[in-house]
């Protein structure tokens, strides 16, 4: 194992001010590597045949036009393609329709997402935030070297020439051309090494509608995603699990799924069984046909009520400090009147559209991978020490992922190993496309981590929160990982976001931790992390804390919001949309309707909600509309940001309602969308995004809608019956009229 | 050997007869447009045509399809009514990952080809067995609509 090659992930503090984005900050590096990464407006040398124009990492631009843009970051869903295209088209005053967009190949020097370090990646919304000068900057290298050979070539003077909608040209003599007539006379020109920027009134794409790059491949079946892809002699792998975490394969007898037409070959692997056939269906029947002995000796047995039990027990003492400021014990002391309340949050499964897969091809000296990648440098790290390879002899080909919402960063490349030990085990004899069933999916692990909730405030005479105490336990997602370099005194910064970064404004606060470690369900960051469960104590709680002070929950907030003024204002813009000062129109009888609200800042950026729902008597429960006011500062695409918001509200109100993955002895009871229900179009409710207009840096947008939803249905419930939901997913028998 | 038709061209396919018939397009005949989600009939995204009518691929057999007419996404856009489709979805941007998107199309035409001018219940009906998991619900609401205005 080649450990000079590990990447190492730290907290590293010195990083946070280098591209000035809020929230999480990974700052990762890779001991040994070369600093000196390639960024935008440094020359690659381009040996290539055809003649084509290759400023720098990130644009090329072919001679009959065509700009195209080199996407470091992974397309799921979440607009990163376009939104990096419209950042190099704005500069390069490109024509969006001669736009297109590729995929990065792994390569951490050249590739590394700026607030990682030196590793390649996709994650913590930071796409836009990463991308914002990095692009800006390769547009405008590549456009003023178009300027300059048309200076050259027109022998006029650079700053007499225009460029527009793709045409170079030359007022004063009429003189005109496009980009590929000048690429390369460009390609020989030095590049510059200082390039401007537009002033943001310039901008003509930015903050505008593009239409998205990926829509025309994906209503025609010709996007490609892992699934699709086909090699020559390609065998299709499916895997046995084992049916217990811990669990190890003890002896197994393949005869009988040998016999099968279509099945290959059956090798063992680390983590089970593989059965590798022609095609899908054969290698599905031939794993059906295995019979295998498991080892469970040292399997995980425990239930989630038992996970429960210990995390109740464990919130009874003190944990780790995550938060302290003034004497909480004081405030809780002088209180007038005191609130109690605790919080039940269950495993969750990404179960994105795509279930897991990857494609491998072993070569003597090298491995091929083709993967809905997205966390490019651990992925390529790993599976070069898993071969003993340098890490540069690995390709990795990034393909649209049909959804990932955190699975596809995988912390420690877990099912990329295991496809590339199953083509290790074949010797690499054909290349290997491992499919994991819907079932292997919801069943393998890497959950949202069940989490447990402890609220407590002391109000004073006037009703003012005095002290405020919030206990969290829950499993760590860095803990044992590549990130464990960010766990600080016990606090894992991702169990905790959301809760000790809480806003409001109360004097004494306490904020602490328990994390279990003897519990092995792996648990990994599942779309807004640790705001998916936070938001919901904390927003949930404060509704009860105003409706215990007599006040009007937007009033209530907005009073311990001042020094907070961009979660002040989507919390207004968001109530005004909503019409909360008018009274909500009143259902049909026997149905009870009811507003909530909830502001939350993720990601660094800031989204509130208001919903609105209606209950029948048998405690039915409709979201019937959600208003939404977002701030991610510079707004690159607005269409994409409603779509991500719109989204974003659908997804989390999925697990509202329907989400939780249960163990009973140490077996999860989950296995497809019949028992792991997805919210369907006739449950979508209305939803409007409304902006706040921003001149900041961008921020995230991929997650921040998701975590103000909960809370705010939960608050709509809680004022249209009475009931505090404090365990989710929701459950309507209790909400009976 | 089956027999089928898969948009308009005649296949023949040495494959167990069980073989459900999104295997048969996607390994088979290496039509990957049609998509795998569930297995079960439970997310819509294999969805495809049989004779003009929306089924869930992952499981048919393909035995059951023997000398009938299948449409999948590749072939789906000869018809006036998916065009429309089609054109709606890229006015509105509807997609995100666009995985389901091949089987949501797919159920979205089969119901205007029944119904130029579905209502909101309609489209419920039609469209609530197709999951999408980045909820793009929204707007292929507004699609289905929009493609219907056009075909009026």
């Amino acid at each position: 194992m080649n450990t000079a090659a590990q990447p190492r992930i730290e907290n590293d503090s010195r990083r946070r001010f280098l591209h000035g984005t809020a929230g999480l900050t990974l700052g990762i590096y890779l001991p040994g590597a070369v600093a000196a990464a390639a960024r935008g407006g440094q020359a690659l040398v381009t040996a290539s045949a055809a003649p084509a124009f290759e400023p720098n990492a990130f644009v090329r631009i072919g001679t009959d036009g065509t700009v195209t843009v080199i996407s470091k970051h992974i397309e799921m869903g979440q607009g990163a393609y376009t939104g990096i295209a419209t950042l190099v088209a704005e500069e390069l005053d490109a024509a969006w329709a001669q736009v297109k967009v590729e995929g990065a190949p792994a390569d951490s020097k050249r590739y590394n997402n700026l607030l990682f370090g030196q590793v390649q990646g996709t994650g913590g919304s930071t796409a836009m935030a990463n991308a914002w000068e990095q692009m800006r900057q390769a547009g405008a290298t590549a456009r003023a070297m178009l300027v300059a050979a048309a200076a050259q070539t027109w022998s006029v003077p650079a700053g007499e020439i225009r460029v527009s909608d793709g045409v170079v040209s030359h007022p004063a003599s009429g003189r005109k051309a496009g980009f590929g007539e000048l690429a390369e006379a460009a390609a020989r020109l030095p590049v510059p090494t200082e390039v401007k920027l537009k002033d943001p009134k310039d901008f003509k794409l930015i903050g505008k509608r593009a239409p998205r790059k990926d829509t025309s491949e994906k209503i025609n079946g010709k996007a490609r995603f892992t699934q699709d892809v086909h090699l020559p002699g390609m065998l299709t792998a499916v895997v046995a699990h084992p049916p217990r975490f811990g669990a190890r394969v003890k002896s197994f007898d393949a005869s009988r799924a040998k016999a099968i037409q279509g099945v290959e070959d059956v090798v063992p692997i680390p983590n089970g069984v593989a059965v590798l056939a022609r095609d899908t269906w054969s290698a599905k029947k031939g794993r059906d046909a295995l019979s295998i002995e498991w080892d469970e000796t040292s399997a995980f047995r425990l239930g989630s009520d038992e996970i429960f039990q210990r995390f109740h027990q464990l919130a009874q003492q003190p944990g780790a400090v995550a938060r302290k400021q003034g004497d909480v014990d004081d405030a809780f002391r002088q209180a007038r009147q005191t609130l109690r309340a605790s919080y039940d949050f269950p495993y969750l499964a990404h179960a994105a559209m795509e279930p897991l897969n990857c494609v491998v091809r072993l070569g003597k000296d090298e491995c091929e991978i083709w993967n809905g990648e997205q966390f490019q440098t651990i992925d390529q790290t790993a599976v070069a020490a898993l071969l003993g390879l340098p890490p540069e002899r690995v390709t990795i080909h990034m393909l649209y992922a049909g959804g990932s919402f955190g699975r596809r960063a995988s912390k420690d490349a877990d099912y990329v190993l295991e496809a590339v030990h199953i083509a290790k085990a074949i010797q690499g004899r054909a290349p290997v496309k491992m499919v994991w069933l819907r079932e292997d999916d919801m069943k393998a692990g890497y959950y949202r981590p069940a989490f447990h909730h402890t609220l407590e405030a002391a109000l004073d005479d006037q009703r003012r929160i005095t002290g405020w105490r919030h206990r969290l336990v829950g499993q760590s997602i860095m803990a044992g990982t590549l990130f464990s370099g960010m766990i600080k005194d016990g606090i894992d910064p991702v169990s905790v976001e959301g809760a000790s970064n809480l806003p409001y404004g109360i004097p004494a606060m306490l904020v602490d931790l328990h994390t279990p470690t003897d519990i092995p369900v792996p648990v990994h960051w599942w779309r807004s992390v640790g705001s998916t469960h936070t938001a919901y104590s904390t927003e949930t709680f404060i509704d009860e804390l105003a409706a215990a002070a007599g006040q009007d929950p937007v009033a209530f907030r907005l009073g311990l919001l001042g020094k907070h003024p961009r979660h002040a204002a989507v919390l207004k813009l968001a109530a005004e949309k909503a019409q909360w000062g008018t009274p909500l129109k009143k259902g049909p009888a026997g149905v009870r309707r009811g507003r909530g609200v909830a502001v939350h800042e993720s990601f660094g950026s800031y989204v509130a909600e208001v919903a609105e729902v209606s209950i029948q008597a048998n405690g039915a429960l409709r979201v019937d509309r959600v208003v939404c006011a977002v701030d991610c500062g510079t707004v690159i695409n607005p269409d994409v940001v409603r779509a991500q918001v719109e989204g974003g509200v659908g997804f989390a109100l999925s697990a509202a309602l329907y989400g939780a993955i249960t163990l009973k002895d140490g077996v999860v009871q989950q296995s497809n969308f019949h028992d792991y229900p997805q919210l369907r179009i006739n449950e979508m409710p209305v939803v409007e995004v409304h902006i706040v207009a921003s001149a900041e840096k961008p921020t995230g947008i991929g997650e921040p809608g998701v975590p103000p939803l909960a809370p705010a249905v939960a608050n709509a419930i809680a004022a249209a019956t009475g009931k505090r939901v404090r365990s989710l997913p929701i459950r309507t028998d209790e909400l009976k009229a | 050997m089956v027999n089928l038709v898969v948009n308009g061209t005649p296949q023949r396919v040495d494959v167990a007869p069980d073989t459900p018939l999104l295997w048969v397009l996607r390994d088979t005949l290496q039509m990957t447009g049609t998509k795998f989600g569930c297995g079960m009939a439970m997310c819509g995204a294999c969805t495809v045509h049989v004779d003009g009518q929306p089924v869930r691929s992952c499981v048919t057999p393909v035995s059951t399809v023997a000398g009938k007419k299948v449409v999948t996404i590749e072939g789906v856009d000869r018809g006036r009514v998916a065009r429309a489709v089609q054109d709606a979805w890229k006015k509105l941007d509807v997609v995100q990952c666009g995985y389901c998107q091949s089987g949501q199309i797919m159920s979205a035409v089969a119901l205007l080809e029944k119904n130029r001018k579905p209502t909101d219940t309609d489209i419920d009906t039609a469209m609530s067995g197709n999951v999408c998991r980045c909820a793009t619900y929204v707007r292929i609401r507004a699609a289905i609509h929009e493609a219907a205005r056009s075909l009026a």
